[in-house]
């Protein structure tokens, strides 16, 4: 028998018209027993309509320590937001 | 505490060495960094630079945490049979399960600090882990499931709330969902003590002879008066802890008193009284002596908890080998396919 199973990461809609968002991890053999062990792990309370599983090796993250150089450019342009932006007095918003 | 530092000065000390910083520049600077971060109030994630000190005591925290949960089923197992009704039965079944969850919950929350659960699960068989003294004292009756629910997870409730906001992100988040359930927990504990309190002279004796028993002990949860305390205070600069041993106590007496007054029931503690300069109840002296001891040498029931542990991993086998050939079978069948 091998040690530590493979890891997957769990991921919640909890109902129609939400996006799914991450609720944990679970230790399983394959995807069939990974989903099972998430609704018992992650939904004994009706939290989910939709349950998305996946191996946790196969998520590919930013580094956080690259946070600077992949979010840097971003910070000085402010142009990119409506309030960069005056609307004269008397003119309605959209 | 499931969470309080339950390690002796000498362990503490050792463990210290092992952990300091070596003296070259990054270290230093990456402390400072960190401290840096923590006081801006930033939230570290799993994959974030961290000081070892800083990723050694969550790790032993939190693993110590998890296994709490894991032993914490044992003493609530032993009642499933002989639950007075099917309601009980199926409500203590939810609460262990939940349990088990909680258990889950947080040794992902280790993993994430770069050590499997495996390695964790054997600490803890091996009894080279430690879990919160709590669960070795033994629950002989129906109402000791009562008083657990309503102290124990009281005392849990209290301690966790605040570690909902600890600095570990990947810890605060399993405490949010750790907290919602254990409410539930607490509440049904204080619903089997009132039933007993309101019930035949013979059952309000039952919950009153289990407080005596779990007062002190429930009290003994929080750790030991900790304003004195190094490693406490290097915790709290980390914001990992965010109330010293003693506020919490306090909090959980302040609550429980009028609780248990309520119900008809006393406190076993004749020093108990009200402070109306404080606005805070003054208690009687805890006995440490006893804490240490359940921690040296397991008190009454340490050893049949970590032989359960070990008969369940070893009765587990076959189940987790079956599951390993099942889907190995599946794989190949795809392969084929």
């Amino acid at each position: 028998m091998t040690d530590n199973w493979h890891l997957f990461e769990v991921f919640i809609r909890s109902k129609n018209g939400l996006a799914h968002k991450h609720a944990g991890s679970v230790h399983a053999q394959d995807a069939q027993t990974a989903i099972l062990s998430a609704r018992d792990l992650y939904t004994r309370r009706g939290e989910a309509s939709s349950l998305w599983i996946i191996k946790s090796a196969d998520i590919i993250a930013s580094d956080p320590a690259q946070d600077g150089e992949l979010f840097d450019p971003a910070d000085d342009k402010i142009y990119r937001h409506p309030t960069f932006y005056t609307v004269p007095d008397g003119v309605k918003n959209m | 505490m499931y969470s309080t530092d339950l390690r002796t000065e000498k362990e503490k000390k050792s463990a210290d060495q092992q952990a300091l910083p070596t003296s070259n520049l990054d270290d230093a600077n990456l402390w400072d960094a960190f401290q840096k971060r923590i006081d801006n109030g930033d939230i570290i994630e799993a994959k974030d630079a961290m000081p070892e000190k800083y990723r050694a005591t969550l790790l032993r925290q939190i693993s110590q945490h998890a296994h709490s949960e894991i032993i914490g089923q044992l003493p609530e197992g032993n009642w499933v049979t002989r639950a007075p009704t099917l309601k009980r039965k199926l409500i203590l079944l939810a609460k262990i399960q939940d349990e088990a969850g909680h258990g889950l919950y947080l040794y992902s929350a280790a993993e994430t600090l770069g050590r499997s659960r495996d390695d964790m699960v054997a600490d803890l068989l091996s009894g080279k882990a430690k879990y919160s003294t709590i669960f070795n004292y033994p629950a002989p009756s129906w109402a000791d499931i009562g008083t657990i629910g309503w102290l124990v997870d009281g005392a849990a409730i209290t301690n966790q709330i605040p570690l909902c906001r600890c600095s570990y992100g990947p810890y605060a988040r399993a405490m949010v969902r750790v907290c919602k359930e254990e409410s539930f927990h607490q509440r049904q504990g204080y619903e089997i003590v009132t039933v007993l309190a309101q019930g035949t002279p013979e059952q309000k004796q039952l919950a009153q002879d289990s407080i005596n028993r779990y007062w002190w002990p429930s009290l003994m949860m929080f750790g030991p008066s900790d304003s004195a305390s190094t490693h406490s205070s290097q915790n709290m600069k980390w914001k990992i802890k965010r109330h010293s041993n003693d506020v919490l106590r306090q909090r959980f007496i302040d609550a429980t008193v009028p609780q248990a007054e309520f119900l008809g029931l006393t406190i076993p503690d004749p020093d108990l009284k009200w402070n109306e300069e404080r606005g805070s109840y003054d208690h009687g002296d805890i006995d440490w002596g006893e804490f240490w001891a359940v921690i040296k040498d397991g008190g009454a029931c340490g050893k049949d908890r970590i032989r359960a542990r070990r008969a369940a991993a070893k009765d587990g086998i076959w189940v987790r080998a079956a599951a390993e050939a099942y889907a190995k079978k599946q794989a190949a069948k795809k392969q084929a396919a």
